[in-house]
C-alpha cells in the first residue's frame, strides 16, 4: 500500500457534452496526502472527481485509483458530493444519513435473531459512534438533520464518506456555504483525518486559503491552463496570474502563512454546470 | 348505497357487543381485511413517498386510476381491476417522463399534473356518456367499503404481499438513494432504476387505497400516517412501523364509525387521519416548550438530545 500511489493521473483530459473541458492534468497521490483540486467555479473540477470514481470516462490520458481502474475501487472510497443541503423538513436523524454510508447499499433486510447479524450489528454501532466522535459531531448527531446548520451537516457527511475506513476521501467543497470559523475547523478536521489516520485526501476547493497551510499538493484548474505540485511550487503569484488571465498576488502573513488574493471568485455570478443546488 | 343507510344499527353502548356485531355481516368481515391489507401496503410506500416528497405523483397516480375504476365498473368488472391497470401504467408513463435530474419524477413536473387533471376529466366524461350510473361515482371518488368480494380481497393480499416483499428486498437502499442520490450512485446503488421500481409499487399502493378511500382520499392512507409518524420520531424503523400502525388504527375506526353512522368512510378514515396529525403537530409544539423551560437554551445538554428524536 505505500508503495503503491493511491491515485495516480497522467496526461487526463475529459470531454463534456462535446466539449474538450481541460487537458493535460497531471496529479499523483500518495497515502496519507492531502491534496488540493483548486480553480475558478465551473470550469470541471467536479468533473475530475466523477472521473476519478469512474462515473465519467477519460478522453485521453491514464487513471489508477488505488491500483485499479476508476470505478472498481470505489468501495475504498468515501465520497462527498458538491453541497448537498438537506431539506428542513427532512425527518431523519444525522446518525441515520451516517449508517446510509455504512450500510446504505445493502440489498434486503436484517433480522438481529442470529448471534453472527446482533454481533455485526453491534460492530458498526460501534463504529458509527467512533466515527461520528471523531467528527466532533455526537452532541448533535441524533437530531433531524435538515435542523443543523450547514458546518454540522458537513461534518456528519464527512463521518458518512468515513464511516467504512476508506484508503481516498474525495470531498467536492466541502467548505463551501460555510461561515468562516467552520471553514476553518472543517478543514483542520479533515488535515487531522488525512494525518492522524493515513487517509488521503483529494478536496475540491475555489478558495485556497482555509487550506493552504494543510495542503501536501495542488492542481490548479483554470481557463489558461493546468499546474500541479507542491504548494510552493506552484502558488506563487507569476502561475497564478498565467492560470486565471487576472493579475493574483501570494503574500506571506507575519506568521509564515501564504495567502492568495486577487482570485477571482465570484460565484455569484458563474455558470454552475453541475446543478448542484 | 343502499345498504350503507339500512344498515346503521344503534351503537348499544357495550364495548364488546359493538365490536361483535361489527363482524356479524360477511361484507363487513371483508371490508375489515382488506382495509387491514390496503393500511399496511399504503404506509409502508406511503413512508417513503412522503420522505421522497413524491406526494404530487401518489397524487396524480391516484386520480388516473378514477377513469380506470369507472369504466372497468362499466364493464361490468371490479373497479379494482380498473384502479391497477390505470395506476400501475400511469406509474410507467411517469417513469418513462425524462427528468433533468435523472431520479425518475420530481416535485415541480407540469406534465404530471397535466396529464392527471386529463384523465380526471376523461373519467367524469365516461360516467356523463352512461347515464344511471351516478351512484357510483361518489364511492369511486370517495371511498366504499361495500361489496367487497372474497375474491377482491384475495387480489388485494396478493398484490400487498408482492409490494411488501420487493419494499423488504430494495427498502435500504431506496432511503439511500431517496436522502442522499449522489453518494448511493457512487456506491453503486442504482437509483434511476430505484425511482422506477418505486414509482409502480406506488401505483400499486395507490390503486389498493382508492379501494377503501377513493381515488381523491387516498392521501388518508398514503400521506398522513407517514407525515404524522414522521412527525413523532425521526428513527426511520419506529417511524415505519408507526406509519403502519396508525393506519391501521385510523383504518378500522374509520370502518367501525362508517359501519354505525350514515355518513361515508372516506370521510371518516380520513378525519381521523387528520385528527392524529393534528395531535402529533400539538403534541410535539407542547414537548418542545416544555423542554425549553425545562432545560433551558443549552443544545449541547444531552438530556435534551436524546428527547429530540422522540
Amino acid at each position: 500500500m505505500t508503495d503503491v500511489d493511491v491515485l495516480s493521473l497522467t496526461g487526463a483530459a475529459i470531454d463534456v457534452g462535446g466539449r474538450r473541458l481541460w487537458t493535460d492534468v497531471d496529479l499523483t497521490v500518495r497515502t496519507g496526502e492531502f491534496v488540493a483540486v483548486l480553480g475558478p467555479n465551473g470550469v470541471g473540477k467536479s468533473t475530475l472527481v466523477k472521473a476519478i470514481l469512474g462515473l465519467l470516462p477519460l478522453a485521453a490520458g491514464q487513471a489508477t485509483v488505488l491500483g485499479q481502474r476508476p470505478g472498481q475501487a470505489n468501495e475504498r472510497i468515501g465520497y462527498l458530493p458538491q453541497r448537498r443541503s438537506f431539506d428542513p423538513s427532512l425527518r431523519v436523524r444525522g446518525i441515520d444519513v451516517v449508517r446510509l454510508g455504512l450500510s446504505g447499499d445493502r440489498w434486503g433486510v436484517t433480522v438481529p435473531v442470529r448471534p453472527a447479524v446482533r454481533s455485526r450489528r453491534r460492530m458498526s454501532e460501534d463504529r458509527l459512534t467512533e466515527v461520528i466522535e471523531l467528527v466532533g459531531a455526537s452532541p448533535y448527531a441524533h437530531r433531524p438533520i435538515g435542523q443543523l446548520s450547514g458546518g454540522e451537516q458537513q461534518r456528519l457527511l464527512i463521518a458518512q464518506a468515513l464511516v467504512r475506513q476508506p484508503a481516498l476521501l474525495l470531498l467536492d467543497e466541502p467548505l463551501d456555504s460555510l461561515d468562516l470559523p467552520n471553514q476553518g475547523s472543517v478543514a483542520a478536521l479533515i488535515s487531522r483525518i488525512s494525518g492522524d489516520a493515513g487517509v488521503s485526501v483529494v478536496m475540491v476547493a475555489h478558495d485556497v486559503n482555509p487550506i493552504l497551510s494543510y495542503l501536501d499538493r495542488v492542481v490548479y484548474i483554470a481557463q489558461g491552463g493546468v499546474a500541479s505540485g507542491s504548494p510552493e511550487e506552484v502558488i506563487t503569484g507569476e502561475i497564478l496570474t498565467r492560470l486565471y488571465g487576472t493579475p493574483i498576488e501570494v503574500l506571506t502573513t507575519s506568521d509564515g502563512r501564504m495567502v492568495v488574493v486577487g482570485q477571482p471568485e465570484a460565484p455569484a455570478h458563474h455558470s454552475d454546470r453541475h446543478g448542484g443546488h | 348505497m343502499v345498504l350503507a343507510s339500512a344498515a346503521s344499527p344503534p351503537l348499544t353502548g357495550n364495548l364488546v357487543e359493538d365490536v361483535r356485531q361489527l363482524f356479524v355481516y360477511p361484507f363487513m368481515v371483508n371490508a375489515f381485511r382488506a382495509g387491514t391489507i390496503v393500511a399496511v401496503l399504503a404506509g409502508v410506500i406511503g413512508w417513503f413517498m412522503v420522505l421522497r416528497k413524491q406526494s404530487f405523483a401518489g397524487h396524480t397516480l391516484a386520480v388516473v386510476g378514477f377513469p380506470g375504476a369507472a369504466g372497468a365498473t362499466l364493464l361490468g368488472i371490479s373497479a379494482l381491476y380498473g384502479y391497477f391497470a390505470f395506476c400501475v401504467a400511469a406509474a410507467v408513463g411517469i417513469a418513462l417522463l425524462p427528468s433533468a435530474r435523472g431520479r425518475g419524477f420530481s416535485e415541480e413536473n407540469a406534465i404530471t399534473g397535466t396529464i392527471g387533471v386529463f384523465f380526471l376529466a376523461c373519467g367524469f366524461l365516461f360516467i356523463s356518456l352512461y347515464k344511471g350510473f351516478l351512484e357510483g361515482v361518489n364511492s369511486l371518488l370517495f371511498g366504499s367499503f361495500l361489496g367487497i368480494t372474497n375474491q377482491q380481497v384475495v387480489v388485494l393480499a396478493v398484490v400487498a404481499v408482492v409490494g411488501l416483499v420487493a419494499m423488504a428486498l430494495i427498502g435500504r437502499p431506496l432511503l439511500f438513494a431517496s436522502i442522499d442520490g449522489d453518494v448511493a450512485q457512487a456506491r453503486g446503488v442504482p437509483v434511476r432504476a430505484l425511482g422506477v421500481a418505486f414509482l409502480i409499487l406506488l401505483g400499486m399502493a395507490a390503486a389498493e387505497a382508492s379501494q377503501i378511500t377513493g381515488s381523491l382520499l387516498v392521501f388518508a392512507l398514503l400521506v398522513m400516517p407517514a407525515a404524522t409518524a414522521q412527525r413523532i420520531t425521526t428513527r426511520p424503523a419506529y417511524s415505519l412501523t408507526l406509519t403502519v400502525v396508525i393506519g391501521l388504527v385510523v383504518t378500522w375506526l374509520g370502518l367501525a364509525a362508517a359501519y354505525y353512522s350514515p355518513y361515508p368512510i372516506g370521510f371518516w378514515v380520513t378525519s381521523f387521519a387528520f385528527a392524529a396529525y393534528v395531535l402529533s403537530h400539538l403534541a410535539g409544539a407542547a414537548l418542545v416548550r416544555q423542554r425549553a423551560s425545562m432545560v433551558g437554551p443549552s443544545p449541547g445538554r444531552p438530556d435534551l438530545r436524546a428527547g429530540v428524536d422522540r
